[in-house]
């Protein structure tokens, strides 16, 4: 047997599992989505019409569709540049020479990854409550009139945002305190050699050695704030005046609620060609910044 | 034997097997046991508490035996209808009455009118009509009441009083004046009534009441233009603008007993449930200080919703009889008696509520003047998504978004869009 036959024998099996369990149901759902398909062709096949690029002329025209897409681009702008910033300063102080009880603090900060959406957000519900939260409570302290955080519908997705980003950047600050010990030392000792501040030696050394890990984190973390899902789902149902219906909850409900599979399919492509153009301008540009 | 034929029977053998671990994971009723064992789902507290009925079933008749489900009412819907999709349904099921035109629609329930006619247990007669209604689509019978769930004013009668009233609103002239005297109560902030924003209840209600249906033309349009739905939709945002009510969602109100207690606000519009825990979570300086009324109309006694869950038989369903006899059981009033005990819920059948703790409630009693009064809400597939939508423009109304013009104007046309498919198929049919 030929070295190349080899080969595709190795990968056969794997290849067949690709195309059974991934390529067929995504052009299953591509199918789907030039479809009516909904409860009524559920209960007999030919109520099925094939209605070609209509679901996504549809959509187009639909104006929750464009608030879920806003929310959700509000909640990736906002939401992965601060998930970034809070992850990499914790990630810094952890690091840093005096920072004491390392275990204790690089535990507690990663707690939250691992606890429960649920569990967690029903928590943050009671911190959040107009008159009886704590948080309104500490601003209350300082002056500040209590905010309807989930129920004003200016302040339900930046609340979100605060929860999710207190949720997630432990993951982040995890990824970052590995590249933060791997920068060589020497590094830090030559600069402080040239005399450099504390603040140089973050601008010059840290920064360009984490270069790569934030590409990374940062295309993961774009990834995982586009599908913001189940904070809503919890927290708000999408409300109030649908100020936290993200793209994935509005699929959710168009499929699964009203099983108008169909037009869900269809919100499903829009949101694979959105997450795939944003992706390769990020990691383009990116990548032109991190290699000098 | 033959050689291939013994092949054959270890291939059988081996395949039996199979079936018989799968079967033993998938805990199948075993044949050679002669038992039936019924799949029922119930959701919520009902799910709790019928155990406790099915035992008694199970005792009366030896030879069946229910498995009961519960199932969480956020998820119920879906759960029925991915039970639908993939051939999984059970024997039967309670069902929100609002979900029976759907999954009629679909098939995938077993049409109930043949045993009904013939039972000496169900007899319509005795059901409060607009209840048996919610369950016939185009003259069929897809469900059984088995509780009902109208929603009617609970109020604090020390704050009417306070406001100079000694009865409870007759028409929404009167309920208007109450409101808006209980709004200038001296004392601090609060309300008149609670009306959350991500209820779409307390405006199907008040449209509901009106003369025109909400959808015409055989469900195939959205009729939220007509003047009847004008009138309902500016009553429910003057209860906004003149802030008798908060603009705030249930979500919002931690507590809804404790700040009924506090008197943020003294009407709510609620259903039976809250009974029992009004009663359990009030204070004892409130007791007799809050009660129920049926709800007022534009002129004069109003109507309400007939909600509420009807038990249904799936049509996959092989053991059809057996499920029958337990909607026999459960619909006995002296079972169904036991079921409010155990519940809360109220029962639909009028002998039912004679000669039970009930007739002697105070706060039931409204809910039974109600009951001869409530009406179903359309029977089309696509209603519950439709009053989704009517949620969502009021709550844009209600933040100030959208003149009552602009928002019935913008319901009839996401109602005709929602109700496109089910113009084509109409005309289909009768093109046919």
């Amino acid at each position: 047997m030929k070295t190349s036959h080899a080969g595709w024998v190795f990968v056969t099996p794997a290849l067949f599992m690709i195309a059974v369990f991934f390529l067929l149901p995504v052009l299953a759902a591509l199918g789907l989505s030039l479809t009516d398909f909904d409860i009524y062709a559920l209960a007999r096949l030919d109520n099925l019409r094939f209605v070609g690029g209509g679901n996504y002329l549809r959509l187009l025209q639909t104006p929750l569709f464009w608030k879920a897409l806003g929310n959700t681009l509000f909640f990736v702008l906002v939401g992965v540049p601060l998930s970034i910033a809070v992850s990499l300063m914790a990630a810094l102080l952890l690091h840093s020479a005096v920072a004491r009880g390392k275990a204790i603090f690089r535990t507690a900060l990663f707690a939250p990854v691992v606890t429960t959406l649920v569990a967690v957000a029903v928590i943050w519900n009671y911190l959040l409550h107009t008159r009886y939260g704590l948080i309104n409570d500490l601003l209350g302290r300082i002056g500040i009139p209590p905010i309807n955080w989930l129920g004003d519908p200016r302040w339900a997705m930046p609340a979100i945002i605060l929860f999710a980003v207190w949720k997630n950047f432990g993951f982040n600050m995890v990824i970052f305190l590995a590249a933060l010990q791997s920068i060589p030392e020497e590094l830090y000792e030559a600069a402080r050699i040239e005399g450099a501040t504390a603040l140089q030696q973050l601008r010059f050394v840290t920064l360009p050695s984490l270069a790569p890990t934030l590409v990374l984190v940062s295309i993961l973390t774009m990834a995982g704030y586009f599908q913001l899902f189940a904070e809503p789902y919890v927290m708000t149902q999408g409300g109030p005046l649908q100020s936290t219906t993200s793209v994935l909850y509005f699929m959710y409900e168009e499929g699964f609620k009203w099983w108008n599979l169909g037009s869900a399919s269809a919100v499903a492509f829009l949101l694979f060609l959105l997450m795939f153009a944003v992706t390769l301008v990020q990691s383009f540009a990116l990548r032109r910044w991190s290699e000098p | 034997m033959t050689e291939a034929g013994a092949g054959k029977t270890g291939r059988h053998a081996r395949w039996l097997s199979i079936a018989a671990l799968v079967c033993g994971m998938a805990a199948c009723p075993r044949p050679d046991s002669g038992e039936i064992v019924l799949e029922f789902w119930a959701m919520g507290r009902e799910g709790e508490v019928v155990a406790e009925l099915t035992r008694g079933f199970e005792a009366r008749h030896p030879g069946i035996r229910v498995n009961v489900q519960q199932l969480p009412w956020q998820g119920a819907h879906e759960k029925l209808l991915t039970a639908f999709v993939g051939d999984a349904t059970p024997d039967l099921a309670q069902m929100g009455n609002t979900w029976v035109p759907e999954f009629a629609t679909l098939g995938a329930l077993a049409a109930l009118d043949p045993a009904a006619a013939t039972s000496p247990v169900v007899e319509q007669e005795d059901y409060f009509p607009g209840i048996w209604d919610t369950n016939v689509i185009d003259d069929r019978l897809f469900g059984v009441p088995w509780y009902v769930d109208t929603r009617l004013l609970f109020y604090r009668r020390d704050l009417l009083a306070q406001a100079g009233f000694d009865h409870p609103p007759r028409s929404w002239e009167e309920w208007r004046q109450m409101l808006i005297a209980i709004k200038r109560l001296p004392g601090a902030e609060h309300y008149s009534i609670l009306v959350p924003l991500n209820e779409f209840e307390p405006l199907l209600l008040l449209g509901l009441q009106q003369e025109e249906p909400l959808l015409r033309d055989d469900g195939r349009w959205g009729n939220f233009r007509s003047a009847g739905f004008r009138r309902a939709l500016g009553f429910y945002l003057e209860l906004f603008e003149q802030e008798l009510a908060p603009r705030a969602t249930n979500t919002q109100i931690s507590n809804v007993w404790n700040e009924f207690a506090r008197g943020y606000f003294a009407f709510y519009i609620t259903g039976p449930w809250n009974i029992g825990e009004f009663k359990r979570r009030l204070p004892k300086e409130l007791e007799g200080h809050w009660m129920t009324a049926p709800l007022p109309g534009p002129s004069g006694p109003g109507l309400s919703n007939a909600g509420g869950s009807s038990l249904v038989v799936f049509a996959d369903s092989r053991r059809k009889e057996a499920a029958w006899k337990l909607i026999e059981y459960l619909s006995q009033p002296e079972i169904q008696r036991r079921f409010y005990a155990l519940s809360g819920d109220l029962p639909p059948r009028r002998s039912s509520w004679a000669g039970s703790e009930l007739s002697g409630d105070v706060h039931a009693a409204a809910f039974r003047e109600q009951l001869e009064r409530v009406e179903p809400t359309p029977k089309v597939p696509e209603w519950e998504r439709i009053a989704t939508e009517l949620r969502i423009v009021a709550e844009q109304a209600a933040h100030g978004g959208l003149t009552v013009d602009a928002a019935v104007e913008e319901l009839d046309a996401r109602a005709d869009r929602i109700l496109e498919k089910r113009r084509w198929i109409l005309t289909r049919e009768t093109g046919d």
